[in-house]
């Protein structure tokens, strides 16, 4: 049996951190192979130390049976080895070949005809439909996810590693990615796919190692193992993922919006006539294909975005003309989709976001100056209630915390305001399992204490699983009000997120 | 937890590799570079009466440095704290000048003018970023010189006596001068200015760290998008910013024109006005930084005198170093580099924390 690749007994410290701790991961030619492992547990030093970015303290890296030394990336390079990192290098005002030859230049002159054919040959070869001359800030995210692996296969590259290649993709970007990789294995390539997502691993990956806490688990073969076992191996306990929710009847109507018109960024008609009404006691989610005026939907009624016509009432309180405070006050939470741009300033520290939405009230404030010592207790409090793990407790700034311990920070944040809305964008986006689960979990409690929640979602799992009625929306319209029970297809919805209205199907 | 003392080091970094190349000038033109700075420290510290002045060159700095300093911890670049210490000067001139009052009530007055004064002159840049968008740096730029013609204008026909360049002079009672501190100081012309300039660096200090509106003003510095997020006015920040920011400068002007000189010139914007950017640098944008960096201003440009009167160094050099240590300053990315890479192993760290798996 040979590999390709082989890391073996590999081990990483950082004072305090032992990040890898005697890892073998091996791959075989011609497979993909899923490195599965909770944020922090270590997928990403591992394979940064594949790519040169990180010197190991002890083990040995062989490639097609030969010892080697990665000092840097372009060792990497020249030994097969390309990287799709998670967030792209690309330069956003150069075209395709630009941006794919940049740092493979050749000689002084550039040769920008000739980049270009090897460029659509390669395109044609792996199907990825590419445009060369096309510039990046014009094209999909997808599409610029294609330039990134295009630049490996114009480096010669044999072995691709994708670092959570999906995490910014919609789900028909997935199917196609998953296309793509099947024609990179086709064509002779091999894959290290870096995921905590088991729906993927289970639809694309023949082996999956599992890592936890900088340790090998075990490598198990896809076909033959369960998700669920997966995900055991993964996180150390059982996980469930069907999500606990007893039926409760939905109380008063708290949340009512009303033929509201709203304009996008463009100038165009982002919601049209949109009416909806969310009560106490249920999840109301939102499903729809991203850009289909979910976001505008959302800035509408938390007062970030101005409304063109229409009523938006909470508690029969008519709000749309309030600032985004004084909707703040009339009972909004808001968890928004972009943690690190708008949930939280990631400079300050814990604490001070912790207040960030009721900083000018007693007790964390009087007559303007701000009350340390209840700012403070309050983060203590909310850091425990909420789980949060920040190495310096309230003084850690937001920056320094993870993914997931941020977006627990914000639910605490918005949950303590205790309002009678609560409004999730996209609350999972981007965590792992032990997170989504945990998240999850409160925003049931939430509707079972009786507040009205709205969820936003572009995962139709989340929405459901978690939601008690469905609005599918298209093109800034509702098209349909579901009911979520057993009689419920997912296919219907997905035929509706596309723009066919229930009387139109077949 | 532990501090982090970041923000000094580059600091302090920069002053040494400013003053590393101020040597190697110095050597060039063929001066004994040890022999310059010691005579250049000495021309600023080696007497009671020195010491004083390099405060009273400090008042002023400290002024302009808060102000410059207090518009960028709310993403604001205030290049106008000329044309606001100008203005500010001219209203605490033009009160000085005109009415009579005893000294008990008329500085009081006066300190009231030019800190109104300033702050119109900053409040207008931030109402148009606000309002319109206009860029701040081009709407205080153009500012700067709407002072300078408002003050040609105004004090060459209404307030010259003798010469045409420059206003009469300011009576005793609306002057910062005070003859107990000059004889303290053994005839400094260190004057009640410094007063306020510390008092300032207090009262910002607490806006900043202790209020909600020094919270809101801060949270729009840093990201504005959460700010408007969590219903913060960012409008209304960035106009109270730039209102508290112009009344810093026209105090400044305040010490300046009735203080460290008694009268104000015509037809110079004031330099002290844009070493306020290098001071506020250097001090990192906090108060007391703001504080030390003016100082240490200070004693460059009391000591540059009596560096030249005792070598053959020309006093530019001393003017080039602070042009150097503020190039070091701005480029400082690569002293935090090399002061994390000497901390060791702990950059890698953090590393792992932020770049994680997300």
């Amino acid at each position: 049996m040979e590999y390709i690749v082989e890391m073996l007994n590999i081990r990483k410290e950082f004072p305090g951190v032992l990040a890898n701790d005697n890892v073998t991961v091996q791959l075989k030619q011609g497979e993909i192979l899923a490195l599965l492992g909770e944020n922090g547990a270590g997928k990403s030093t591992l394979m940064s130390i594949l790519f040169g970015l990180y010197h190991m303290d002890r083990g040995s890296i062989r490639i097609r049976g030969e010892n080697v030394t990665i000092n840097n990336p372009n060792d990497a390079n020249n030994l097969g080895i390309g990287m799709v990192h998670q967030h792209f290098q690309l330069v956003e005002t150069f075209t395709v070949t630009e941006n794919i030859i940049m740092g493979a230049e050749g000689r002084f002159l550039l040769d920008r005809k000739k980049a270009g054919e090897k460029i659509k040959a390669l395109s044609v070869q792996y199907g990825l439909n590419i445009d060369p001359d096309e510039i990046i800030e014009d094209i999909s995210v997808g599409m610029q996810q294609r330039v990134e692996i295009l630049k490996m296969l114009y480096r010669n590259a044999e072995v691709l590693i994708f670092d959570e290649p999906t995490a910014v993709l919609t789900p028909q970007e997935v199917h196609e990615l998953m296309q793509i990789m099947r024609n990179l294995i086709t064509e002779g390539k091999s894959i290290i796919l870096i995921t905590h997502k088991l729906k993927e691993i289970k639809e694309i990956a023949d082996r999956c190692t599992v890592i936890r806490r900088g340790r090998v688990i075990g490598t198990v073969d896809v076909k033959t193992t369960s998700q669920q076992q997966m995900a055991t191996m993964m996180v150390g306990r059982e996980i469930s993922f069907t999500v606990d929710k007893e039926d409760r009847k939905a109380g008063d109507v708290v949340l009512s919006v009303q033929n509201l018109n709203v304009l996008n960024n463009r100038k165009t008609p982002a919601l049209k006539d949109f009416s909806l009404d969310v009560r106490r006691g249920e999840i109301m989610g939102v499903a729809g294909v991203e850009g289909n005026g979910q976001t505008e939907l959302v800035e509408a009624i938390t007062g970030l975005r101005k409304v063109d016509s229409g009523r938006i009432e909470i508690n029969g309180r008519e709000i749309s003309r309030y600032s985004v405070r004084g909707r703040n006050e009339a009972g909004i939470a808001h968890i928004p989709q972009d943690r690190q741009r708008l949930g939280l300033i990631m400079d300050y520290n814990l604490g001070e976001n912790f207040v960030l939405k009721s900083y000018y009230h007693k007790p964390y404030s009087k007559y303007g100056i701000l009350k340390k010592e209840a700012i403070d207790k309050h983060a203590e409090k909310l850091i425990s209630d909420f789980d949060v793990r920040a190495g310096n407790g309230v003084k850690s700034p937001a920056k320094a915390l993870s993914g997931g311990n941020q977006q627990k920070a914000i639910l605490g944040r918005e949950i303590d305001l205790d309002t009678d809305l609560l409004i999730a964008v996209q609350p999972t986006r981007g965590l792992d399992v032990g997170a989504i689960e945990y998240i999850h979990k409160r925003l049931i409690e939430q509707r079972d204490s009786g507040k009205a929640v709205l969820l936003v979602s572009l995962e139709l799992d989340e929405i459901m699983d978690l939601s008690d009625r469905i609005a599918v929306i298209n093109s800034g319209e509702l098209i349909d009000l579901i009911t979520n029970d057993s009689n419920i297809d997912e296919n219907d919805i997905g035929l509706m997120m596309a723009g066919v209205k229930r009387g139109e199907q077949q | 937890m532990k501090r982090d003392y970041t923000g000094i080091v580059k600091s302090l970094g920069a002053v040494f590799l400013g003053l590393l190349a101020g040597a190697i000038l110095m050597i060039a033109i063929g001066a004994n570079p040890l022999k310059g700075y010691f005579y250049l420290f000495q021309g600023g510290l080696k007497s009671i009466e020195r010491i004083g002045n390099v405060f009273a060159i400090a008042t002023t700095l400290i002024l302009t440095g808060l102000s410059v300093a207090f518009a960028f911890r709310t993403g604001l670049f205030n290049i106008g704290a000329a044309g606001q210490m100008l203005i500010g000067g001219l209203c605490a001139t033009v009160i000085g000048l005109s009415v009579e009052l005893p000294r008990l009530v008329l500085l009081p007055v006066m300190f009231l003018a030019a800190l109104i004064g300033g702050a119109v002159w900053g409040v207008i840049p931030g109402f148009l970023k606000a309002r319109f968008n206009v860029h701040e740096v081009v709407a205080t730029i153009m500012m700067n010189w709407i002072a300078y013609w408002v003050v040609y204008y105004t004090i060459r026909n209404y307030f010259t006596a003798g010469l045409e360049t420059e206003s009469a002079s300011m009576p005793a009672a609306g002057q910062l001068r005070v003859s107990w501190l000059s004889q303290l100081l053994s005839g400094s012309y260190l004057n009640l200015g410094i007063v306020i300039s510390i008092l300032c660096v207090i009262v910002i200090k607490f806006i900043l760290d202790r209020t909600t509106l020094g919270y809101e003003l801060k949270a729009v510095g840093f990201n504005r998008h959460a700010a408007k997020y969590a219903g913060i006015k960012v409008n209304r920040s960035i106009i109270l910013s730039m209102m508290i920011a112009g009344g810093l400068a026209g105090l400044a002007g305040l010490t300046y024109y009735t203080g460290y000189s008694v009268n104000i010139q015509i037809g110079i914007l004031p330099s002290q006005g844009f070493d306020g950017i290098a001071v506020a640098l250097l001090g990192a944008t906090s108060p007391w930084g703001v504080f030390f960096s003016a100082t240490f201003f200070g004693i460059l440009h009391a000591g540059k005198g009596f560096m030249n009167a005792n070598t053959s160094i020309p006093p530019q050099i001393s003017d080039s170093i602070i042009a150097i240590i503020i190039y070091f300053t701005a480029t400082s990315l690569f002293i935090e580099k090399l002061y994390k890479k000497l901390r060791g192993r702990r950059a890698d760290r953090k590393q792992i924390k932020a770049g994680g798996d997300e």
